[in-house]
């Protein structure tokens, strides 16, 4: 395990990196310091992803009268080094997204290709090898850690399942290396989890995330629970050990700003579906999605002076129910350019056609029959 | 002055000792002003608020030293009853979590209207069309078929409504709203922030806003006061808050928190943990976070100093803070 160097972690980078970030406001400077990955082969490919929750009536004969459609036919790739957000609001599926990536539940339809192997179809050996390379890390460090085990017996645990991945004499050690990889003192291995604040038990989760090398994490909100000073210690130490060890990220969160900062691309999801996905300047600077324009326009920016420039759009009503999603596009019923072709016509994900013969950061995935670009984030 | 906090101390008495959640606060609000009280867990931001409304629980909680004047009178020297009286009526109260703070086994045309029949001893009848003009202020569709609904029959963010026309209900001076989107979506967090200025520009009231987002502070605040450790550390119009902080972790907190307008490199990360409450630490109590900190600053409490008229900073060095931006 490499080394780390712990002050590192909590300590504030030099002022001239710090003054250079705030210098580069001009956001075409920007934009080139966050050129995508390298595209090689995908790590993970999803494709046509359904997981459909049943509804049953009854007690004794039980019948199916219905289904939560949690996830409804999403597609997507995951390239190795990369991080790809995924944001939406609650009931939207992104939480069923990362249980079906973990096979933590079954799909219903759909494929999960991870190196070409398809891994819902998998089950025994084949799928625990799989799941040693897929780990989590969850969002409420206050309860995704036995409050009886010891920090050890919590990240050493993972060696038990697998225990080709440290012979039995060396795990302690192991442990204690991982400790100090983010940023703990390894001498708190034998403390219990109530003795750590909230970020330093989302390092304990990272931790046991990293136990087993493996080659992706799926982080499901994992720091929608930390407090605002402590939030950034662990976002750039789950930065550095991306860099580190190679890992592919994909990060599930509804703080978009959080979620700029982090990923390479970033997928809009609504009620089951990706609604839009492109890089991360793609979606916050030029969306083309209405629910993603809407969404942006939304969150308030920490800048008085925003307050009257930018333009807010105020979506009408609730999110539909998944049991029962509007028919055509989902999004319809709280759209503003909503026609009868949105509600008979489902829209499909892809590059719009009036932006494909053009270079522009507009030319990315949208599933939105009138798709049109617009700036919802920098103040007029 | 609408309220005015003087000096405010309260302490929890626990197993382990005493806690001091607050350690003289002074703040202070006036008619139609929506004043930021901006903090982390644990920063005392709730608990000041619970003593202004008179809800803290006693124990383990107990006001050790201060005043609360509203209207120009000390509520702390006020009956349970006169108190009970000005609750509800004068100042009210919004929660985080809507779906704990209604009661689940009554209607919410039972509990808006209780309101009227309290305080205003309505008959039930005149109190069930009064909430259902209520429902309609804060735009729940239907109203008059939804009065007799449950609260769970409502969303998170319609539910919010409820607790905004509860509060509401009697029209009261102040409001106080305790992190009252944290638990909503963004589009709806919109949809109920919009709900509250307006309503809040109609009556004229006094809005204090307990949050720790900067984004819905930079939003809706006209003033600022931020929180540590129980104390204020730093109060300012909001404008000039965000150009300019005079505290070192206000200005921590502001560089720590990603754009959403542009990508950055590394964040800013104030470094160390916010303080155990039973353990402050001597001087000033940021001191073992903060990047200017010195001797002084372990051992003298620094006083709010007076940055210009309307900004006050708790630091020893704030003009340093100010000019190294």
């Amino acid at each position: 395990m490499a080394e780390l160097d712990k002050e590192s972690v909590d300590a504030t980078p030099n002022v001239t990196e710090v003054a250079t970030v705030n210098a580069a406001t001009d956001t075409e400077a920007v934009a080139a310091l966050d050129a995508p990955v390298a595209q090689g082969e995908p790590i993970l490919q999803v494709r046509n992803l359904v997981k459909h929750f049943p509804l049953t009536q009854g007690i004794l004969f039980k019948k199916q009268v219905g289904a939560v459609k949690a996830v409804d036919g999403i597609s997507f790739d995951l390239y190795q080094g990369e991080t790809l957000g995924i944001v939406g609001e609650s009931g939207c599926g992104k939480s069923t997204v990362a249980k079906l990536l973990m096979t933590l539940e079954r799909a219903t339809a759909g494929e999960v290709f991870y190196k070409g192997q398809d891994i819902t179809k998998l089950s025994g050996r084949a799928l625990k090898a799989v799941r040693r390379n897929i780990q989590m890390v969850f969002q409420d460090p206050y309860t995704s850690l036995n409050p009886r085990m010891t920090v050890g017996d919590i990240i050493g645990e993972t060696f038990e399942i697998h225990p080709e991945a440290a012979p039995k004499g060396e795990r302690r050690r192991k442990v204690q290396d991982l400790l100090d990889v983010v940023g703990l003192n390894p001498e708190y291995i034998n403390r219990y989890p109530h003795q750590f604040s909230g970020g330093q038990r989302q390092r304990i989760g990272i931790a046991r995330g990293l136990a087993l090398n493996p080659e992706i994490i799926i982080c499901d909100e994992p720091v929608s629970a930390l407090d605002v000073s402590v939030q950034a210690q662990v976002i750039n130490l789950m930065e550095k050990l991306q860099d580190e060890f190679n890992l592919s990220y994909l990060f599930i969160a509804h703080d978009l700003s959080i979620v700029r900062h982090i990923s390479d691309r970033v997928g809009v999801m609504y009620l089951g579906k990706m609604a839009e996905i492109g890089t991360d300047t793609q979606i916050y600077d030029h969306p083309t999605h209405p629910y993603t324009q809407a969404l942006l326009s939304a969150v308030p920016v920490p800048d008085p002076d925003a307050r009257e420039g930018r333009e807010r759009i105020i979506l009408s009503g609730d999110v539909p129910s998944p049991a029962n999603p509007p028919s055509g596009c989902r999004f319809r019923t709280r759209c503003w350019k909503a026609q009868d072709k949105c509600a008979t016509e489902v829209p499909l994900l892809a590059i719009p056609e009036r932006f494909k013969a053009s270079d522009t950061p507009a030319a990315h995935e949208s599933a939105c029959h009138f798709a049109e670009e617009k700036d919802v984030v920098h103040a007029a | 002055m609408l309220l005015e906090v003087r000096d405010l101390h309260v302490e929890f008495h626990t197993r382990d000792g005493v806690a001091k959640a607050v350690n003289g606060v002074n703040y202070s609000v006036a008619e139609g002003e929506t004043l930021a009280v901006l903090g982390e867990s644990g920063s005392g931001k709730s608990v000041t608020a619970q003593a202004v409304m008179g809800i803290l629980d006693t124990p383990p909680g107990r006001i050790s030293g201060g005043e609360i004047l509203f209207q120009g009178h000390d509520l702390l020297k006020l009956k349970p009853e006169q108190r009970r009286r000005i609750r509800g009526q004068e100042m009210a109260m919004i929660f985080q979590d809507a779906l704990s703070s209604l009661n689940p086994v009554l209607s919410v045309g039972e509990q808006l209207g209780e309101m009227f029949v309290v305080h205003r001893g309505m008959s039930r009848g005149d109190a069930k069309a009064k909430a259902i003009e209520l429902m309609d202020r804060v735009r729940i569709p239907a109203a008059r078929e939804r009065v007799g609904n449950f609260p769970h029959q409502f969303s998170g963010g319609m539910r919010q409504r409820i607790m905004i026309a509860m509060a509401l209900a009697l029209e009261p001076d102040l409001i106080i709203a305790d992190e009252p989107t944290t638990a909503l979506d963004v589009t709806v967090q919109a949809q109920v922030m919009e709900l509250l200025a307006e309503l809040q520009r109609e009556l004229n009231m006094g809005l204090i806003l307990i949050t720790h987002d900067l984004g819905v502070v930079a939003d809706v605040a006209d003033r600022i006061a931020v929180m540590y450790a129980g104390r204020i550390v730093e109060t300012a119009p909001v404008h000039e808050i965000y150009e300019a902080p005079a505290h070192p972790y206000t200005k921590g907190l502001l560089r720590s928190i990603p754009r959403l307008d542009q990508k950055g490199q590394e964040l800013y990360a104030i470094k160390g943990l916010p303080p155990n409450l039973l353990h402050i630490p001597p001087g000033c109590a940021f001191h073992p976070r903060c990047p200017m900190a010195q001797a002084v600053c372990r051992t003298d409490v620094p006083p709010l100093h007076t940055v210009d008229e309307e900004r006050r900073s708790a630091c020893h060095f704030w003009k340093e803070t100010l000019d190294a931006r």
